[in-house]
């Protein structure tokens, strides 16, 4: 009996414990969204929450398509996007009265990655890429001199991430025509490390995924120049970096990534404060995560649609072959 | 001697070969098992240690691996388990107390039993979708402590439902109808005798359960626990983070520091969840001892 009493003074404990503190009174900022985006929002809201002491900052990973979900209920402040908002989740958003405004923050750069010990591939072209990933391929394209005749007698084996990443989307929109569509006989993998062992380990592989992760593997990886066959952006092929991205040689396989605030949100001091911190400090911030930043200009001019509050969005036609500073200042 | 019958020697010569290979196999049974999680220990020490340390543990995440700790996510699965435990343990010790003692044998009783034990084999997910539609969006708590704490109290109770009914199973029926025959009611009966003797076998359920939950991340992911928290929960409406969610995100990293981040982080889950195990054992044998010589 007297057991049982201890027993259940424990369990009040416990629940005394985990309800102690009354409520949190201090201000919030919440955001949501891209795997992609995260790395420069955390790095933002590391620094700004270093500053402004009083107001606490949380940020998910949902996925852009997630974020979009909960930031279209109204769930979010901010939703962190690895590409433009899609007219489906627009609408979304219209129906329950949630305007947003659009701000790019940087790019991200897609590479194409072979082996080292793959002495033959020094370049390739979008049409080649096309012929690689192309649905029609699947089962078909499986040797490497398929791809090009001068290329060796070696079966084609293919790395790439999985269907529910921005940068799947984004790869088969520029290099397939279509978003979303791929063949399916590769070995697909959310988790780009898994990327980066499978090309190392075979030199008959190819994958494409973000530039930040050829970064940090640079003597496991081969970087494959790519050639769009156009000369207006840059002749033959081009090797991505911070500068061929930034100076829009290495296309199209850059790409710009986004942040949406929503402009109910917008009208909260420290929402605004944070947005404008985190414009002034994407250039550094992005760069020292492994993005490309925009262009000085390019940020000033998202502030400015920022304080002027223009909602919706530029990119309803996709982001290739646009020049951002272009978009933002009409 | 009967037709066809081998000599008595040989039949136990048999016997005893089986026997030995039987040995064999439950040895290597045992070895299989400990091996790899011998090797698994050791891996995520031999990366994660050069990485733990007290800045480790009393920092929030950064962007560099070297300043990036694990604080907001270790107090973020205290308090959810703490929570969860708060809610499932007597729900489910009450729920198994109604079924066993109170609930008569008919269609509608067996029915609940069976979905019960159906709800125990559910994958985790599916309580995450539950839990966001029921907590999160129905009863408004947002992405908070109670949210999560809800969500994997639902998925902690059918362990703890089973095995608390399982324990009281085993206290004899003789222990009833002495309580009785000297005229105590049923609940005095179940609370001073019944529960006592059964609580070893509840408390082994109990382990189980929270030892899973606190390992959880997919139901905690599906309701939106967050990734970037820089700050302690400071109530049940707080927004949090748990140590497998910091883990898978900083294993998602190109950095290699965060690599040894994710190490480390793997340790502290494991000393954490060994440490919980151990206090609940400790309490376990307390209670044997105490229980097992006054009654019987």
């Amino acid at each position: 009996m007297k057991d049982m009493k201890k027993l259940a003074a424990v369990f009040a404990m416990l629940a005394m414990v985990a309800s102690s503190g009354t409520g949190y009174a201090a201000t919030m900022v919440t955001a949501d969204g891209s795997s992609t985006v995260y790395p420069i929002s955390e790095a933002v809201a590391e620094e700004f929450g270093k500053a402004n002491s009083d107001v606490q900052i949380t940020v998910g990973v949902s996925g852009t398509g997630g974020g979009f979900k909960r930031f279209c209920k109204g769930e979010t402040d901010i939703s962190n996007a690895s590409r433009p908002i899609k007219s489906k989740e627009a609408d979304m958003c219209f129906e329950e009265g949630i305007e947003y405004i659009e701000i790019p923050v940087a790019y991200d750069g897609l590479a194409v990655m072979v082996s080292p010990q793959n002495d033959w591939v020094t370049s390739l072209t979008v049409k080649e890429l096309n012929k690689i990933w192309a649905p029609d391929s699947q089962g078909k394209v499986t040797n490497w001199n398929q791809v090009r005749s001068s290329f060796p007698d070696k079966p084609l084996k293919l790395v790439g991430p999985g269907t529910d990443s921005g940068t799947f989307d984004y790869f088969t929109e520029v290099i397939n025509g279509k978003s979303g569509s791929s063949r399916g006989d590769y070995v697909a993998s959310e988790d780009d490390n898994v990327l980066v062992q499978g090309i190392s380990s075979d030199k008959n592989a190819l994958g494409y995924f973000g530039l930040a992760y050829y970064e940090e593997n640079k003597d496991k990886l081969k970087l494959v120049p790519v050639d769009d066959e156009n000369e207006g952006n840059g002749s033959g092929a081009v090797a991505p970096s911070m500068e061929t991205v930034l100076a829009g040689t290495y296309q199209p396989l850059a790409r710009p990534i986004f942040i949406y605030v929503s402009k109910k949100a917008a009208e909260r001091p420290e929402i605004q404060a944070f947005i404008e911190f985190y414009l002034k400090n994407a250039a550094t911030l992005s760069e020292e995560v492994g993005y490309v930043p925009l262009s000085a200009q390019a940020y000033e001019l998202a502030l400015a649609r920022f304080k002027a509050g223009k909602a919706g969005s530029l990119f309803k036609k996709g982001t290739a072959g646009i020049k951002l500073e272009d978009a933002l200042s009409k | 001697m009967i037709q066809g019958a081998q000599p008595i020697q040989k039949i136990i010569a048999a016997q005893k070969r089986n026997e030995a290979i039987f040995r064999v196999v439950a040895i290597a049974a045992v070895a299989i098992s400990l091996a790899t999680l011998g090797a698994l220990l050791f891996d995520a020490f031999s990366d994660g240690l050069r990485r733990l340390d007290w800045q480790f543990l009393t920092s929030f995440p950064s962007r560099k691996p070297e300043r990036a700790g694990i604080l907001a996510a270790i107090a973020g699965s205290f308090y959810v388990v703490s929570l969860t435990s708060a809610i499932s343990i007597p729900l489910g010790i009450g729920a198994a107390v109604y079924l066993e003692e109170y609930a008569k044998n008919n269609r509608f009783n067996r029915m609940i039993e069976v979905n019960i034990t159906n709800l125990a084999g559910v994958p985790s997910i599916i309580y995450g979708i539950l839990g966001l539609e029921l907590f999160v969006r129905m009863m408004k708590l947002d992405r908070s402590l109670m949210a999560g704490a809800l969500t994997l109290s639902l998925l902690a109770l059918p362990t703890v439902i089973i095995s608390a009914r399982e324990a009281i199973r085993t206290v004899p029926s003789s222990i009833r109808q002495a309580a009785y025959a000297v005229g105590a009611t049923r609940w005095q009966t179940t609370r001073d005798h019944v529960l006592p003797l059964a609580f070893p076998g509840i408390m082994t359920g109990i382990i189980l359960a929270i030892s899973r939950a606190i390992g959880e991340t997919a139901p905690l992911i599906m309701i939106g626990a967050l990734t970037y928290v820089a700050f302690l929960p400071t109530g049940l409406d707080s927004p949090f983070t748990v140590m497998p969610i910091q883990i898978f995100n900083w294993v998602s990293r190109p950095q290699k520091g965060f690599f040894e981040c994710a190490a480390a982080g793997i340790v502290v889950l494991l000393i954490l969840t060994l440490m919980l195990n151990g206090l609940a054992i400790i309490l376990r044998n307390y209670y044997q001892r105490k229980f097992s010589v006054r009654s019987l």
